[in-house]
């Protein structure tokens, strides 16, 4: 890690968070790559794969702040947490700061309506 | 057309309107041209979130930002003169929005902070335990940084507004003349162009208000008190070693010194002293100071480059009118710290306030002020903080609670971290005064306090304990 490199570093295959793990801070990626993956130990999907500038935890600050799915690193990567506390401040202040989370959960929701359609496509 | 600015400052009265008929809208339409008066952070911020919110909209402006100086250069002919650290807060609300601090920016990544007494030092670790405060320079570094890899915050910054759209106007501002339907921006001896909004964000160490002569308004210059900044070259790499990945901060019992910190930027260290009328001598005495030698003699090094500037202490009430738009520290920022926080707060809320709103002064009060009302109130609990700090600072048995407590609190791994929390935030500008105040009535806090205070003042074999762990 750089002396001027903000966040923390995670190896490849390091869990960043833990499906059913509480938490209440979202994280955005510095550097790197990150996939978020769900189910069983052995039986895990991929649901996504994020790379700089993409978002992921942001479901705990908008609703139960049991995480969702597991998100590991890909490669190194280098994430920056922000907390609840600080991020719902500044909406109350500023809440054109929330279209950024709402433009990513919606590309996410994009993406995710294509691979359905893909995959009843293929059925 | 009717502009009234006033300031907070005691005692002055800061008001003078006058009336005209505008042919223009008060709004911004396509083709509309904006002048930015100032090309730092505010000036590049408001630029940056002005064009993204007129995209956004499909609204085609023009946005000029004049500013004469280049922050590639080294020195003061290429800095805005300030320590150079993004609080905590404004490093995630950054990412949030998508700008990325790169490490060619950040200078050395903050991860702690140690804050050094007479009757101690103790470390204090970041509550999430990731480096997420930024020590940077504003212009591209100190005198003789030629060398210096990396690039400038304040270029970083405008390079992102030019990104968008806005275009850099690199020659000085002789002034703005407002007689007719729109103000005209004219350098020295032209006869200058007329614009439909004109931002002020020149900073409180320009002679802004120069700007307003003559336009019918007149603002009540902020009150401000000066600092003094210098910058430490250790080619040895002693500064790297011993300062690490910590912001220093010095609570010292010393006349007239309000605050104290050495901030490390790679093999340069950038020191700031806050207080009343700082001077030679009262920068010879911190420099000399036990405390200060301990953690680093830095009055070995030597210092190539050094400023006194001034900050804001009481901001403009209200840095609007018609077609007027003042953001930054020339208009109100935050008491002490977090500057650029506060920087960002302002031009990014006048920014969308001028695309959305329009650019009246009553669409400015309506949307903007409250981001200005916001800073002041919490400012004057703030002040209140400070003075609090003052009491607790000069006294060496307060002095002697505040460490043993922290101490206690940052050696275990679980428990609540009340002192640290309401120090970490002082010190980081991370959390509003008022955040900080409402933790500091908790009975936990307060009676942890009383607590360590009485256990403090009389040796026992855990008192013993504790100083033997700050050694």
């Amino acid at each position: 890690m750089r002396s001027g490199d903000l966040g923390t570093v995670y190896s490849s295959g390091q869990e960043i968070v833990r499906q059913g793990d509480v938490g209440a801070c979202m994280y955005v990626i510095q550097q790197g790559q990150v996939e978020v993956v769900s189910g069983q130990d052995g039986n895990l999907q991929r649901l996504a794969l994020l790379g700089e500038g993409d978002f992921f935890g942001e479901m705990a600050l908008f609703g139960g702040e049991e995480r969702s799915a597991t998100v590991r690193a890909v490669g190194d990567a280098r994430v920056l947490k922000v907390d609840k506390r600080t991020l719902l401040r500044r909406i109350q202040e500023d809440p054109l700061l929330a279209l950024n989370i709402l433009e990513a959960l919606s590309n996410r929701i994009r993406r995710l309506n294509e691979r359905v359609t893909a995959s009843e496509g293929a059925s | 057309m009717s502009r009234v600015l006033d300031s907070f400052t005691a005692g002055s009265v800061g008001l003078v309107a006058t009336s005209e008929e505008d042919s223009r809208p008060l709004e911004l339409i396509d083709g509309s041209r904006v002048a930015v008066i100032g090309g730092g952070p505010a000036g590049s911020l408001f630029s940056y979130f002005l064009l993204k919110t007129a995209h956004a909209v499909d609204l085609s402006i023009d946005v000029d930002i004049f500013e004469p100086r280049s922050f590639d250069r080294c020195g003061p002919g290429g800095c805005n003169h300030c320590g150079g650290i993004v609080s905590e807060s404004l490093v995630q609300i950054l990412a949030t929005e998508g700008i990325k601090l790169p490490a060619g920016v950040v200078r050395r990544a903050i991860e702690s902070y140690v804050v050094h007494m007479d009757v101690g030092s103790v470390r204090i670790e970041s509550p999430v335990g990731e480096r997420r405060i930024a020590a940077l320079y504003r212009g591209h570094g100190p005198r003789q940084g030629e060398d210096l890899p990396g690039e400038s915050f304040d270029r970083y910054l405008m390079k992102m507004a030019m990104g968008q759209g806005a275009q850099v106007v690199p020659r000085l501002v002789g002034g703005i003349d407002w007689s007719g339907d729109l103000p005209r921006v004219f350098e020295p001896g032209q006869p200058g162009d007329p614009y439909d909004l004109v931002c002020i964000a020149s900073g409180v160490n320009s002679n802004f208000l120069r700007l307003l002569e003559g336009s019918g308004v007149e603002v009540t210059p902020p009150e401000t008190t000066r600092t003094y900044i210098c910058e430490f070259r250790a080619a040895d790499g002693s500064a790297e070693e011993r300062l690490g990945h910590s912001m220093h901060v010095f609570l010292l019992d010393i006349p007239r010194l309000e605050f104290a910190a050495l901030i490390p930027k790679g093999e340069y260290v950038t020191m700031c002293l806050l207080g009343e009328d700082v001077d030679q001598e009262l920068v010879h005495e911190f420099l000399t100071s036990p405390e200060v030698r301990r953690c680093l003699p830095v009055d070995e090094l030597p210092c190539v480059c050094q400023c006194s500037p001034m900050i804001n202490l009481r901001g403009v009430r209200e840095p609007f009118a018609d077609r007027l738009v003042i953001v930054g520290d020339g208009g109100i920022t935050r008491l002490y710290k977090d500057g650029i926080g506060a920087a960002f707060r302002t031009a990014k809320a006048a920014a969308t306030t001028a695309v959305i709103q329009g650019i009246s002064e009553d669409a400015f009060r309506r949307r903007y002020m409250p981001t200005c009302s916001s800073i002041a109130s919490d400012n004057s609990i703030g002040r209140f903080m400070f003075a609090f700090t003052h009491v607790f600072k000069h006294a060496r048995f307060t002095r002697r609670a505040i460490l043993r407590k922290t101490t206690v609190e940052q050696s275990r791994a679980d428990g609540p971290k009340r002192l640290s929390f309401v120090l970490w935030n002082m010190f980081t500008g991370s959390a509003p005064y008022k955040e900080i105040f409402v933790s500091a009535l908790h009975p936990g806090f307060i009676g942890g306090l009383l607590w360590n205070l009485l256990a403090g003042s009389w040796p026992t074999r855990r008192r013993k304990r504790v100083a033997s762990a700050e050694r």
